[in-house]
C-alpha cells in the first residue's frame, strides 16, 4: 500500500512543485494572495478563486484526460458547453423545473459525446476530424437555441449551481471535486482504468484481447460530453444567463493543456485524473496571478506562454533524463561520504 | 385589334409602373454583416423597421460573416436596379471593384457602422458611431459625478488590441486628462464578456483591499459591466453606490441594472444606423447633393434619471 502511494506522490511531484511555485511567485507580486476570510458564510479569497474560476476547465479536463488516454481528443467541449448553456437557459425560462432542466441539459451533453464516439468507434474517423464537426457546428447549434442574444434568467436555484455554496466552499469547486473523485474512483478502483489505458496504447491487441473496444470509446467520449455539459451549467448560472458566442470559447484548448501539463501523453495509455484537475489549477493560478498582479494585458499571453513553454520543457523526457544524469554524480558522492563516515 | 388593346393597356401599365417607381418607393438594398452580436440584431430590426415607416421597399441579405457572400449580394442587388445599396462591411479591405461597378450603375452606397479602404468617392457616405467620443462621454460623465473628489477606477478593457478597446480607452484618458483627482488605477482586459468581466473585476476587488479602494468601474461594454456588478454584489458591496458604474453599448440588460440602482450610466452605440442613412439618400435624391463622407451617430447618455425601466421596455423587442 505505501509503494503505491509512493508511486503516487512521485507521479504528481512535478505538477504540485510546479503548482507551488507558480503560487509563490504569485504571492510575491501580490502579498495578500494567501488571505483567506469568511464572507457572508463563505470562503474568500484569491485561492477560492482560482478554485472556482478553474472549474469549467477541471471538469473539461476530467473528460478529455479519459478521451486523451485512449488516444482521442475531443475538440467539441468548448462548443458543447456552449449549446448545455444555453439549452439550461432556454429550459429554464420556458417553465421547467430545475430537476428537469439539469436532467435534459447533461442529457443533451451526453448525446453531443455519443455522436462524437459514434463518427470515432463506429466509422472509424480520425478523432481530431470527428470533433472539429461539433467543434464548429456546435456554437451555431447553441445560437440557434438562444435566437442569437444572451438569455438570461432569474432561477434561484440554477442561480445556485454558478454562485451558491455548499460548506464555505462555492458550488462550482464542490461539483468538481466531487465529479472528479468519483471518476478517478470509478476508473481506478475497478479494471476500467486498465482497460482504457490498453485500448489507448493498442486498439486491435486490446480488442483482441477481449476488450469491447467500441463501447468503451464511446462511453468515454460520452464522459467527455457529460463534463462539459456539467462546465456549461456552471459558466450560464455563474453569469445567468447563455452567452452562445463566448461560453467555453477555446476552452478546449486550455483542457488540452491541462491534461498535457498534467503529464499524461496525447499518444493515449498512462493517464492520471488528479495531475490534470492539478494541470488545470496552474493554468487557472496563471490567469489569476497575471489578473492579480496588474501587468498591462497586452502581456497576459506572453506570461502565460512563457511559464507553460517552462513547464512543458521541465516535464520534458530530454530534460528528465539530464535531471537524472546531472543529479547521478552527486547521488554517489553522497554515497561514498556516508559509507566513509561508517 | 386585341393585338392593340393589349399594347396599350401595356403601356399604361407600364406608365402607372413607373410613375409610382420614381415618385417615393424606393428600393433599397441591404447587405448585413450576419448575426454576429445582439446589437447586429437589433440593427437588423432597426434598419427593416426604418424601411417600413418610409414606405422604403427594403432587399435585405445575410452575409453570414463572409465577404465573398456581400460581393454576391451587392452584385445582385446591381443587376436587380435597386436605387441604392446599404453595406455594412464584415472586413475594411477588398471593396474597390464592387463599388466600382455600383458608381458605374449610378447607385449610392450608404456604408453602416464600419468604414472602408477604397477612394471616398466610391460611396455617398459613412454611417458611424466615433468610438474615442463614446469613452469621452462616459469619462465626462464620470468627472462630472465625483465633482472634484478623489476617486480611484479601475478600467474593463475590451479584446486587447480590436478598435473599440483602443478608441473607447483613449477616449476615456481624453475626458479625466486635467481632474487629477480621477485615477485609473487598474486595467485588464474582459474580452467583452460576461464571464472574463465578472472574472477579471473580482481579482480586481481582492487587489484593492477587498474594493474599499476602488471609487468606480469603467467598462467599455454593458456585458462587462454585468458580470463585474455581480463580483462586486458577492464581494458583499453595493454596485452603483459603492462602486459607481459607467459602461458603453447601452444594451437592455444594463437597463434592468440600472433601474435595480447597480448601475449608474451607460452610453448608446446606436443600432439606428439606417435612419441617418435613408435621411441622407432621401435628401441626395431630392436635390442631388452630397451628404457630407462621414455621418457621425448621436452617443446618447443614459442615466438612472432617464427611467430606466421604459428604455428596457422599448430595446427589449429589437432583437440584442
Amino acid at each position: 500500500m505505501s509503494a503505491t502511494l509512493k508511486a503516487y506522490a512521485r507521479r504528481l511531484f512535478p505538477q504540485v512543485a510546479a503548482l507551488a511555485v507558480i503560487l509563490l511567485m504569485v504571492s510575491l507580486a501580490f502579498p495578500g494572495f494567501f488571505k483567506l476570510e469568511i464572507q457572508n458564510g463563505r470562503l474568500y479569497g484569491s485561492l477560492i478563486d482560482i478554485l472556482n474560476r478553474g472549474a469549467p476547465v477541471a471538469l473539461l479536463a476530467i473528460g478529455m484526460t479519459v478521451v486523451i488516454a485512449t488516444k482521442g481528443i475531443d475538440l467539441s467541449v468548448g462548443a458543447v458547453m456552449a449549446i448545455c448553456g444555453a439549452v439550461a437557459a432556454a429550459c429554464i425560462t420556458s417553465g421547467y423545473g430545475l430537476a428537469a432542466t439539469l436532467a435534459i441539459t447533461l442529457g443533451t451533453g451526453v448525446l453531443c459525446g455519443l455522436w462524437n464516439g459514434l463518427l470515432v468507434a463506429v466509422l472509424d474517423i480520425q478523432p481530431i476530424i470527428a470533433t472539429l464537426v461539433l467543434m464548429v457546428a456546435g456554437r451555431g447549434i447553441a445560437q440557434l437555441v438562444t435566437e442569437g442574444a444572451i438569455l438570461t434568467f432569474n432561477d434561484p436555484g440554477l442561480i445556485f449551481i454558478g454562485s451558491g455554496s455548499f460548506l464555505g466552499l462555492p458550488m462550482p469547486v464542490v461539483i468538481w471535486l466531487v465529479f472528479g473523485l468519483a471518476v478517478a474512483l470509478v476508473v481506478r478502483r475497478t479494471a476500467l482504468g486498465m482497460l482504457i489505458e490498453a485500448l489507448g496504447v493498442n486498439r486491435r491487441a486490446a480488442m483482441l484481447s477481449g476488450v469491447s473496444t467500441g463501447v468503451l470509446l464511446i462511453a468515454a467520449y460520452m464522459l467527455s460530453g457529460l463534463c462539459a455539459a456539467i462546465a456549461g451549467i456552471i459558466a450560464a448560472a455563474d453569469i445567468r444567463g447563455a452567452d452562445a458566442n463566448n461560453a467555453g470559447l477555446w476552452l478546449e484548448l486550455d483542457a488540452i493543456l491541462a491534461v498535457v501539463v498534467g503529464g499524461t501523453s496525447l499518444l493515449g495509455g498512462r493517464f492520471s485524473i488528479a495531475a490534470s484537475l492539478i494541470g488545470a489549477l496552474i493554468i487557472q493560478a496563471i490567469n489569476t496571478g497575471i489578473l492579480l498582479s496588474g501587468f498591462p494585458p497586452e502581456f497576459n499571453l506572453i506570461i502565460k506562454a512563457a511559464i507553460i513553454v517552462l513547464i512543458l520543457v521541465i516535464q520534458s523526457p530530454r530534460a528528465q533524463s539530464a535531471f537524472v544524469w546531472f543529479s547521478r554524480p552527486r547521488a554517489t558522492a553522497a554515497g561514498k561520504a556516508g559509507e566513509e563516515a561508517k | 385589334m386585341t393585338f392593340k388593346v393589349a399594347l396599350a393597356s401595356a403601356t399604361i401599365l407600364a406608365a402607372s409602373f413607373f410613375g409610382t417607381a420614381s415618385a417615393a418607393d424606393l428600393t433599397v438594398g441591404f447587405s448585413q454583416i450576419g448575426s454576429e452580436s445582439g446589437w447586429r440584431a437589433a440593427e437588423t430590426t432597426l434598419t427593416k423597421q426604418q424601411a417600413e415607416e418610409r414606405g422604403i421597399d427594403l432587399k435585405f441579405a445575410d452575409a453570414q460573416q463572409k465577404q465573398e457572400n456581400q460581393i454576391k449580394a451587392l452584385r445582385s442587388f446591381i443587376a436587380q436596379g435597386v436605387d441604392a445599396i446599404l453595406l455594412a462591411p464584415v472586413v475594411a479591405t477588398g471593396w474597390d471593384e464592387v463599388l466600382q461597378e455600383a458608381k458605374d450603375a449610378e447607385i449610392p452606397v450608404v456604408l453602416l457602422d464600419r468604414t472602408v479602404d477604397a477612394p471616398d468617392d466610391l460611396y455617398l457616405t459613412a454611417v458611424t458611431s466615433d468610438l474615442v467620443h463614446e469613452g469621452k462621454v462616459a469619462g465626462q460623465w464620470l468627472v462630472d459625478t465625483v465633482a472634484g473628489k478623489d476617486c480611484n477606477v479601475v478600467e474593463l478593457q475590451g479584446t486587447t488590441g480590436s478598435s473599440p478597446a483602443i478608441d473607447r480607452k483613449k477616449g476615456f484618458e481624453e475626458a479625466l486628462a486635467g481632474h487629477a483627482n480621477l485615477k485609473i488605477i487598474r486595467s485588464q482586459t474582459g474580452d467583452f464578456t460576461r464571464t472574463k468581466g465578472k472574472e477579471v473585476m473580482e481579482s480586481f476587488l481582492k487587489a484593492e483591499d477587498g474594493g474599499k479602494n476602488i471609487c468606480a468601474l469603467y467598462a467599455h461594454n454593458d456585458d462587462m459591466a454585468v458580470g463585474a456588478i455581480q463580483a462586486i454584489k458577492e464581494a458583499g458591496l453595493k454596485p452603483g453606490t459603492d462602486i459607481l458604474v459607467v459602461s458603453i453599448d447601452a444594451v437592455p440588460d444594463i437597463f434592468q441594472a440600472m433601474a435595480a440602482g447597480e448601475a449608474n450610466a451607460t452610453v448608446e452605440l446606436t443600432p439606428n444606423m439606417a435612419g441617418p442613412a435613408f435621411d441622407a439618400l432621401e435628401a441626395y435624391r431630392k436635390d442631388g447633393k452630397a451628404p457630407p463622407k462621414w455621418i457621425q451617430t448621436e452617443s446618447k447618455l443614459y442615466t438612472q434619471a432617464d427611467d430606466p425601466m421604459k428604455v428596457y421596455e422599448e430595446k427589449k423587442g429589437l432583437g440584442y
